[in-house]
């Protein structure tokens, strides 16, 4: 028995940082099952990249080196970067995405805790922006030979054998060809880039995130806010548009078990920095990344959303706090003021 | 002399239209995607800059104080149909290029502000002057935004240069196979490079300020007066 006061000690940041990371464990090695393992590559590059550019910018804003390198938050945005990008992309482009992430989106905006955009979403974004072409560059599944992918990602020239339009690109093409149109419900189970629920392999890479993000709630790292509702938007919309027109609108399987939704549900949405942190703003919010994301992937230019429905969510998020605010404990509602 | 050297002090540095007042941008931001066309606009407004001064500050005395602004604009705008007839005929492939930018010149908050705040309380010659020297602030920015987002965003330098002068070309300035940073030509790279000159600015501007203070502080027998505060 604990004498009172029965105060619960806060968490560190490095502690909630290092839970975060061990949380992405099941769905790392879910990926290095069905990817191989240039995955490792891509973490061990952007993890050394951060904590450079880290120390680097530590040093320049004479802040003190050993308690912001040892946080983890840059090794979670290292760790989220690679996991986003595809994992036979040329080295440069993810040393050249951390780079803009930790430098110009996290410090030049103040640093841990200041910066108003998601870092890993931001180099994302930006990437996609200025070299479409390397980031849809995606291993096929089942392709584990490490040589050919070191070669990827370190050699000059791209390997087509190794590379494989995303389950969201595919989906676009089916989409956008009329003959192929009424296939879409049969893609499941009768083409090369798709599974049971989604993309093949990456269904499972989903699985790993979602074990990951539930030990994360279990731990009280998250609150359920953000992953119910983003998910649950998500299964909501898809649901409702695949039942509507099943030859125009993919279903909730392939729209939750493909891409980045799991990912985003538990590790990206779920920043405690750059989203809401009202309770009911936590579920605007996710809700709305969860709009945006279903909206870009079905009517937008990009594969996947949520990197762009994410910086918009990002924008509005000051805002929605201030329209949230919960009332002062013992008050009906609040009176007057925001 | 000393209020010309200010004069053009102000306008070259510490009231610098881009990096200190921050009018102007949206031609800014919009041309400079490369050297070339960043310095044409940039002489083009220089040029549209001095007349208007030189002009408004001729007429200040018979412009009526409370309709002075559209007859400011009526001035401007028949300068601005000046230079953009020019263009259209002496350098036309540039013509095509800048576009609706050279028309634009008119309702630049630059031109506006010069005049209105300078030219129409100041003399001929001091006008000329702020005119040139607010106009050369802008283009020193703008073609270094230019040059920046060049050479980032596709390894080249002076692309375009054929439209001016036909015997030249581009410069090659980074490796063949550079990939080019697309996002530094796109809109969001002008806001990010144009952030960093700023911050440039102010950082340099903080440290003379405290450099200042500083010798004030070990010698506090310096007369403030000569230091202009």
């Amino acid at each position: 028995m604990t004498n009172s006061p029965y105060l619960l000690k806060p968490a560190s940041v490095q502690s909630v940082m290092l839970r975060v990371l061990l949380a992405l464990l099941p769905g790392i090695a879910a990926y290095v099952w069905f990817f191989g393992p240039a995955i490792l590559v891509q973490i061990a590059l952007t993890s050394v990249t951060a904590l450079a550019a880290e120390a680097l910018i530590l040093y320049l804003r004479k802040k003190p080196l050993k308690i912001f390198l040892t946080d983890g938050s840059a090794l979670v945005t290292a760790w989220l970067i690679a996991l986003t990008f595809p994992s036979i992309a040329p080295w440069w482009l993810t040393v050249l995405g951390t780079l803009l992430a930790i430098i110009v989106v996290k410090h030049l905006y103040g640093g841990l805790g200041q910066n108003p955009f998601n870092p890993a979403m931001v180099a994302f974004a930006l990437m996609i922006v200025a070299y479409p072409q390397l980031m849809s560059q995606w291993p096929a599944a089942g392709f584990t030979d490490f040589a050919a992918q070191w070669q990827a990602i370190f050699g000059a020239r791209q390997l087509d054998a190794i590379t494989m339009a995303t389950p969201l690109d595919a989906l676009r093409t089916v989409l956008r060809d009329p003959e192929q149109r009424r296939m879409i419900a049969g893609l499941l189970g009768s083409n090369a880039t798709f599974g049971n629920i989604g993309g093949r392999g990456w269904e499972w890479v989903a699985l790993g995130y979602l074990t990951g993000g539930l030990w994360l709630l279990q731990q009280r790292i998250i609150t359920w806010h953000m992953p119910v509702a983003f998910l649950a938007m998500l299964l909501a919309i898809s649901a409702t548009f695949g039942l509507y027109d099943p030859t125009r609108f993919a279903g909730p399987g392939l729209h939750l078990f493909t891409g980045g939704a799991m990912l985003a549900a538990f590790f990206i949405v779920t920043d405690p920095v750059s989203g809401a942190t009202t309770p009911k703003g936590k579920l605007i919010f996710a809700a709305g990344v969860a709009v945006l994301t279903w909206i870009i992937r079905s009517f937008g230019a990009y594969p996947d959303g949520i990197a762009f429905a994410v910086l918009l969510m990002n924008i509005a998020a000051p805002l929605i706090d201030r329209y949230t605010q919960p009332p002062v404990f013992g008050r009906k509602q609040k009176d007057g003021g925001a | 002399m000393n209020a010309y050297k200010e004069i053009s002090w102000n306008g070259l540095w510490k009231q610098n239209s881009v990096l200190a007042q921050m009018l102007g941008l949206c031609p800014l931001l919009a041309i400079s995607t490369n050297l070339v066309n960043a310095v044409s606009l940039g002489l083009a407004t220089i040029l549209v800059m001095m007349l208007a001064n030189f002009a408004i500050s001729a007429l200040r005395a018979f412009i009526p104080y409370e309709i002075r602004i559209p007859v400011f604009i009526l001035i401007i705008a028949a300068l601005v149909t000046m230079v953009d007839l020019m263009f259209n005929a002496f350098l036309h492939d540039l013509y095509l290029v800048l576009g609706i930018f050279i028309p634009l010149i008119v309702t630049n908050c630059i031109v506006l502000a010069r005049v209105e705040a300078f030219a129409a309380k100041n003399g001929l010659r001091a006008s000329t002057l702020d005119g040139l020297m607010m106009g050369v602030g802008f283009i020193w920015v703008i073609a270094l935004l230019g040059a920046v987002r060049e050479i980032i965003g596709q390894g080249t330098l002076f692309s375009g240069i054929e439209m001016v002068f036909p015997t030249l070309s581009g410069i090659q300035l980074l490796p063949a196979d550079y990939p080019g940073f697309l996002i530094a030509m796109l809109p969001p790279g002008a806001f990010f490079i144009l952030g960093l000159l700023i911050a440039g600015r102010n950082w340099l501007e903080s440290r003379a300020n405290q450099r200042m203070r500083d010798k004030l502080f070990h010698d506090p027998g310096a007369s403030v007066s000569s230091s202009p505060a």
